[in-house]
């Protein structure tokens, strides 16, 4: 099934998953456009954009404040982080950051933001409130996934040309451990219990599963999809239900996402989705998931139940990451 | 806005840049154990085990130095580059003029790459460039440096010169990383066991202009060859493409030309003159494809042909391992650590001698080793890969140890495409439709 279909689909799938479950809630669903310079608003009841309002050059890492109140993005090209009301999209402030901010995430304080750096080896710790840099942690060459385990003591980093998760002390702002993982990590994610630690390797075609307590690896996802040369087969973006079964990897190029068994940790499904997909957003009762699909300038929608692609929305030019409201 | 934001981001990073000065400072005075790692261990069991090391100072001082069951001392792994400086006639345009630290440039950058990896795993790399017209020179500096405890060679150096220096090495703990010649015999009937290429050769560069064009379904090629014998070689690479993916020579020619001196105030009057003649009368063609390695005349075919038609090879749409413009998969980054290390674009030669350096990088940290027959071993298996802003990892070829990469056609100012082209298949990997593949391959000093 070719993606262009799925919006065809939509209108029999999509709005059932809306009507068939009355707790059902919509969220706000928001995608930075790196090549638009803007933010599309998606409606997740609707499924569609309601709103596109412009922000800062190549926007790619976003998250929002504890509070909701606030998008805070990283607009790479101005070298700096800049924050938007959530709810008017009027530019608030803006945030320093090191050169070429590209992920960001917060602390559960609420009140620190880390950044990764890529063109610093630098990981930057600002203060959100007061808008200053707190600290700079050296890690390896071109830092850019970011990971917080639940109770905020561990922020794990990972270097892309240095293959290493660094893992961070939230207090301290030291690394006290590094681990070498396949090449090119993209992205690091605790599990909900913080009792798991996946790094994806986007070169390595691989993604990490640890024990942050001990870093030791528990074990390694590989991926084989028919028809699909491996080297496109490329792992971004990882998202775990809350419930700790269900984990969702983007491939990249594959133009797949794949569900995988966290018990067993094989993959159960490969699903289609728009063309380079990297970042994914749950929604807060992880009945949907979104990607962004950079290549064909749109967004999938997963019904995570069902593990069906039920729709795809256009946004701006290549979208690349996206965040969703916890109401 | 704009100005307060960019200047506020000036001062955020001026302070920064110290912060990490001093970090680094103190990461440099304080010792650093590490915690490693099954040394001798085959690479299939330890892919699956974690390499750990802690290069906190702090903790490590709280413990006690030596108390870690694996600690182990710091590791330094010396880099030579072996640059001959050829006697070539310059390059036609005052743009393509090389600078003087070419290739010497990119492997800086991957040794300070290596080394940012390195503090974490108590690795240290060095690098140490060696200059001189004179082979002979090279090699007697090569083998003192190896007999001192240098055990990696990056070879800019011609054929010739680079089979010398790999019989002068032979049986030693030396590997040589060619990273100046794209000289197809010497990963064919002359490939040594004890040399790489992170260069692409000119099968694989001919491959990837030829597979555009039969994707361009630009199939009647009018060939124009200079004089000197690497054009030749290169003008056969451009056969071979040409009858591997289905387009024809209608016409061929040899370019004569007396390079005489590069520039003379004018000359272009007699240049505008002189292609148009040079081309009239050939067959009917969709394109031209200049193979002129020196880059002598290349750069006068385009827009002064007889007939308007497109011009690749040597100049318009050349095939290349890297280019200055590209931004794809990371390469933003990576072209700007080079910029603000070198103050100039990346050029072709940085880039194969970054690779070559960053190969060395990589079989240590995965092996946390320094050990040259470990080493040695790793980058030789089929479990060695590293990334190299490529899009895919890059992996060297079981057979005659020739880098297997993605490989840019580009006109001067941007990307035109990536080769492989889609739809062009192979059993084992895209990659290996690029260049002599394994059937065709007349090396044997590789174990098949």
């Amino acid at each position: 099934m070719s993606p262009w279909k799925l919006p065809l689909m939509s209108l029999l799938v999509g709005a059932s998953l809306v009507s068939a479950d009355g707790t059902a809630r919509a969220y706000t669903v928001y995608v930075s456009n790196e090549k638009d310079n803007s933010i599309s608003v998606i409606d997740s009841e609707k499924l569609e954009v309601i709103k596109t309002f412009k922000v800062g050059q190549r926007p790619r890492g976003i998250i929002l404040s504890k509070d909701g109140k606030w998008i805070i993005v990283c607009t790479s090209d101005d070298n700096i982080v800049q924050v938007y009301d959530a709810k008017t999209f009027e530019f608030v402030k803006t945030l320093p950051s090191g050169p070429d901010p590209e992920l960001l995430i917060l602390h559960p304080d609420g009140k620190t933001l880390y950044i990764a750096n890529e063109d610093d080896n630098l990981v930057t710790v600002v203060d959100i409130e007061g808008g200053k840099v707190i600290s700079d942690i050296p890690v390896g060459v071109e830092p850019e996934g970011m990971g917080m385990s639940p109770d905020g003591k561990v922020l794990v980093n990972t270097s892309e040309t240095t293959n290493m998760a660094h893992f961070i002390d939230t207090t301290t702002h030291k690394t006290f451990d590094n681990v070498l993982v396949d090449n090119r990590p993209r992205v690091a994610m605790f599990n909900h219990d913080g009792t798991q630690l996946w790094v994806s390797s986007e070169i390595g075609g691989t993604v990490t599963v640890m024990n942050p307590a001990d870093r030791k690896i528990i074990g390694k996802v590989s991926f084989e999809i028919q028809g699909v040369a491996k080297e496109a087969i490329q792992p971004v973006g990882v998202r775990i239900t809350k419930d700790g079964k269900k984990a969702f990897v983007a491939l990249g190029p594959a133009n797949r996402v794949a569900v995988i068994d966290v018990a067993t940790l094989k993959v159960e499904k490969y699903l289609l989705v728009g063309q380079r997909v990297w970042q994914m957003y749950l929604t807060p009762d992880d009945k949907m998931l979104f990607t962004t699909n950079g290549a064909s300038n749109d967004v999938t929608v997963i019904d995570v139940e069902n593990l069906k692609a039920v729709k795809s929305i256009k946004t701006g030019r290549y979208p690349w990451g996206v965040v969703i409201s916890q109401d | 806005m704009a100005g307060s934001v960019s200047k506020k981001w000036v001062q955020e990073r001026l302070h920064r840049t110290w912060c990490a000065g001093v970090l680094a400072a103190f990461a440099a005075i304080l010792p650093m154990p590490a915690l490693a790692a099954e040394d001798a261990a085959p690479p299939a069991a330890s892919a699956d085990k974690p390499v750990t090391a802690t290069p906190d100072a702090g903790a490590a001082a709280k413990e006690g130095a030596g108390t870690s069951a694996a600690s182990k001392d710091q590791v330094t792994i010396s880099v030579a580059y072996l640059k001959q400086l050829r006697d070539r006639n310059p390059p036609l345009s005052l743009l393509d003029m090389p600078p003087a630290d070419e290739g010497i440039a990119g492997a800086k950058l991957a040794i300070a790459d290596n080394n940012t990896t390195g503090k974490f795993l108590n690795q240290s790399f060095k690098l140490d460039a060696v200059e001189s017209a004179n082979v002979d020179e090279l090699i007697k500096a090569a083998t003192e440096r190896n007999a001192a405890g240098v055990n990696f060679f990056l070879a800019d150096i011609d054929p010739a010169g680079l089979l010398k220096l790999a019989d002068a090495l032979a049986g030693k703990p030396a590997l040589i990383l060619n990273v100046g010649s794209p000289d197809d015999s010497l990963r064919e009937e002359n490939c040594r066991a004890n040399v790489v290429h992170t260069a692409p050769t000119r099968t694989m560069l001919a491959d990837a202009i030829g597979q555009y064009l039969a994707w361009k379904q630009w199939r009647n090629w009018f060939l124009i060859s200079g004089p000197q014998p690497e054009d030749k070689i290169l003008a056969e690479a451009f056969k071979r493409a040409a009858k591997r993916f289905g387009a024809k020579i209608v016409e061929e020619r040899e370019f004569k030309y007396e390079p005489g001196s590069r520039r003379a105030d004018g000359g272009f009057e007699q240049v505008q003159q002189q292609i148009p003649q040079f081309t009239q009368n050939a067959k009917d063609h969709d394109v031209v494809i200049v193979a002129d390695e020196g880059q002598l005349f290349a750069d006068y075919v385009p827009y002064r042909t007889w007939v308007p038609r497109p011009v690749a090879g040597s100049a318009g749409m050349i095939a290349s391992s890297w280019h200055p413009a590209l931004e794809l998969w990371g390469g933003t980054q990576f072209q700007n650590r080079f910029k603000r290390q070198t103050n100039r674009t990346m050029r072709t030669l940085d880039y194969d001698a970054w690779l070559a350096t960053r190969v060395v990088g990589e079989a240590a940290s995965r092996k946390q080793a320094g050990d040259f027959k470990v080493l040695n071993a790793y980058i030789h298996s089929p479990e060695f890969e590293v990334a190299a802003f490529k899009g895919v990892k890059t992996t060297f070829r079981a057979w005659n140890g020739q880098l297997r990469q993605p490989l840019i056609v580009s006109t001067p100012k941007l990307l035109v495409s990536i080769s492989p082209q889609p739809g062009f298949l192979h059993q084992f990997t895209e990659l290996d439709t690029l260049g002599i593949d394994k059937p065709e391959t007349k090396c044997k000093a590789y174990i098949q």
